[in-house]
């Protein structure tokens, strides 16, 4: 299996503080990565970095086997944000809309959307199971449906990796266990590369095939029934942890 | 009822009117949801220091005032990319500063006459043929502008950082919306006036949000609710001898309410 992500010695810092140190490690194509790591260890400043939105001090950072600053098809990684900003509570913009903004950067400048997007755009609904909310606004779903929305918007350019930022937050318990199983299907079924940053260490040990857990540095990366342990966790997050497992079922 | 268009003046300024109808919704949109609302009210006030200049320097002062509105846009976009200060900040500090220079600036040409009265209020009396070429020049490029980065400017709009991540260049529309904002103005000043500019570009949009369409439809609303306030406010302001500026921005806000008040009891 080829690498969809490399990284090496990657060093950010902000403000004269260092964010992340000597970040080593790689993502191959079709794992499910979960990222780890207490408050501000900065998991999602990795992430941002990765998908160019912050620039690395130093380090090696290749996509899909090209350098970063080579790299021009960002959209080839679907981005499903912890929060997406405040303006979707407010904004005009029915689900359709929302999800065709996703095309934008694959499609280029003054061209329209052809057939071929639009089925992309159907099957995404499908997967995702939004299609019946197409023409609502997207200021009137739910936390758990808006998600699914942003994964939508993110599939329909069919893209190799899906890099999502702890996107279960506000959703209730319920809908989070058909969420995770619906990331599942995603990786297993479709081969999707997926890689999570979460808080839920349950969700990392039931569901992803590998584990980086950082702390400003690398604390570990491997397969998670290594890792995932009370005295392992206690070292890096400071504290006990308990793991509540969640009652996921995936049938394959 | 139509002997208003036996005069040239307002023939012109019903033209002007209806360009500008059409165009101040289109970028008000984008400003509107991007929480930028003031950015129209602040460019609007800063263009005010080409409209001194214009008077100072016996210039064009509508030529001045798109020239200073287009630097005062990019030089807010830059403080605001710095995060150096909330973009907000920077709005209320260009706003002030334009303010006081144009004030100054004023003072020294003895500028407070009824040609800075015509800038601030608008005048309808005083468009101009060459008024109306220039108007129609800047409102084509915008409109046409908007039209062909639609889906762009609605990404950016939507999620800067989701249409950054995605490979979108946001700096470059950022600044496509501002210097597109301050071109909207300078062609708007004759009719509405620099004091009641902003408020054509974002009461219409604000109106027609209250509907809960698509963007789109959002969007063509706006266009319906802008057209309707600037020609019932052009013939009111005629008819009883009203300002131009205040009346169509008056039209416009009693539209908004009346469209709130019927939603609202619709909703409840």
């Amino acid at each position: 299996m080829t690498n969809c992500i490399e990284i090496e010695g990657l060093n950010f810092s902000y403000n004269g503080d260092t964010v992340l140190e000597d970040i080593t490690f790689s993502v191959k194509s079709g794992e499910y990565l979960g990222i780890i790591g207490p408050n501000g260890s900065g998991k999602t400043t990795l992430i941002k970095i990765i998908l160019r939105i912050l620039r690395a001090d130093s380090g090696k950072i290749r996509l899909f086997g090209e350098d970063i600053n080579d790299f021009s098809d960002l959209y080839r990684i679907g981005y499903v944000p912890q929060k997406v900003s405040q303006s979707e509570f407010y904004f005009p913009a029915t689900v359709y809309e929302v999800i065709k903004s996703g095309l934008c950067a694959k499609k280029g400048l003054f061209k329209r959307l052809v057939e071929k997007d639009r089925l992309s755009m159907e099957k995404a609904m499908e997967i995702a199971e939004v299609t019946e909310f197409r023409n609502t606004l997207i200021s009137r779903l739910s936390g758990g449906q808006r998600q699914r929305v942003f994964i939508a918007r993110a599939l329909a350019v069919e893209p190799g990796i899906l890099m999502l930022d702890e996107p279960a937050t506000g959703i209730d318990i319920a809908s989070q266990d058909k969420f995770y199983s619906f990331l599942n299907e995603l990786n297993t079924r479709l081969g999707i590369t997926i890689v999570f940053v979460t808080h839920d260490l349950g969700v990392i040990a039931d569901e992803a095939n590998s584990i980086l857990c950082i702390n400003k540095k690398v604390c570990c990366y491997g397969p998670p029934d290594q890792y995932i342990k009370e005295e392992f966790l206690e070292e890096v997050y400071g504290r006990k942890l308990s793991i509540h497992k969640h009652k996921i079922r995936h049938e394959h | 009822m139509f002997e208003i268009f036996e005069f040239g003046f307002m023939k012109r300024a019903f033209a002007a009117g209806i360009i500008i109808a059409l165009t101040a919704p289109m970028i008000g949109i984008f400003l509107v949801v991007r929480r930028y609302s003031l950015m129209a009210d602040t460019l609007a006030h800063v263009s005010l220091v080409g409209v001194a200049l214009g008077l100072l320097t016996k210039t064009s002062p509508i030529v001045n005032a798109t020239i200073v509105a287009v630097l005062t846009g990019v030089g807010i976009e830059k403080l605001r990319k710095s995060k150096k200060i909330f973009g907000e900040s920077a709005v209320a500090l260009f706003l002030w500063a334009g303010l006081a220079v144009a004030i100054v600036m004023l003072s020294i040409a003895k500028g407070f006459n009824v040609d800075l009265f015509s800038f601030l209020f608008g005048s309808i009396a005083t468009v101009s043929v060459t008024d109306i070429y220039f108007i129609s020049v800047l409102a084509v490029f915008v409109f046409s502008l908007i039209i062909m980065l639609y889906k762009e400017l609605f990404a950016v709009s939507f999620d800067e950082e989701l249409a950054k991540a995605s490979g979108l260049d946001t700096d470059r529309y950022n600044l496509v919306i501002v210097v597109l904002a301050a071109l909207t103005i300078s062609l708007s000043m004759r009719i509405v006036g620099i004091l009641l500019i902003g408020a054509l570009m974002i009461i219409p949009v604000l109106t027609s949000m209250q509907l809960n369409r698509s963007f789109k439809q959002t969007l063509v609303f706006s266009i319906l609710f802008s057209l309707f306030s600037v020609i019932s406010g052009l013939f009111l302001s005629y008819y009883f001898d009203l300002a131009s500026g205040g009346t169509i921005v008056l039209v416009a806000i009693l539209l908004f309410v009346a469209v709130f008040f019927i939603k609202s009891n619709n909703n409840s």
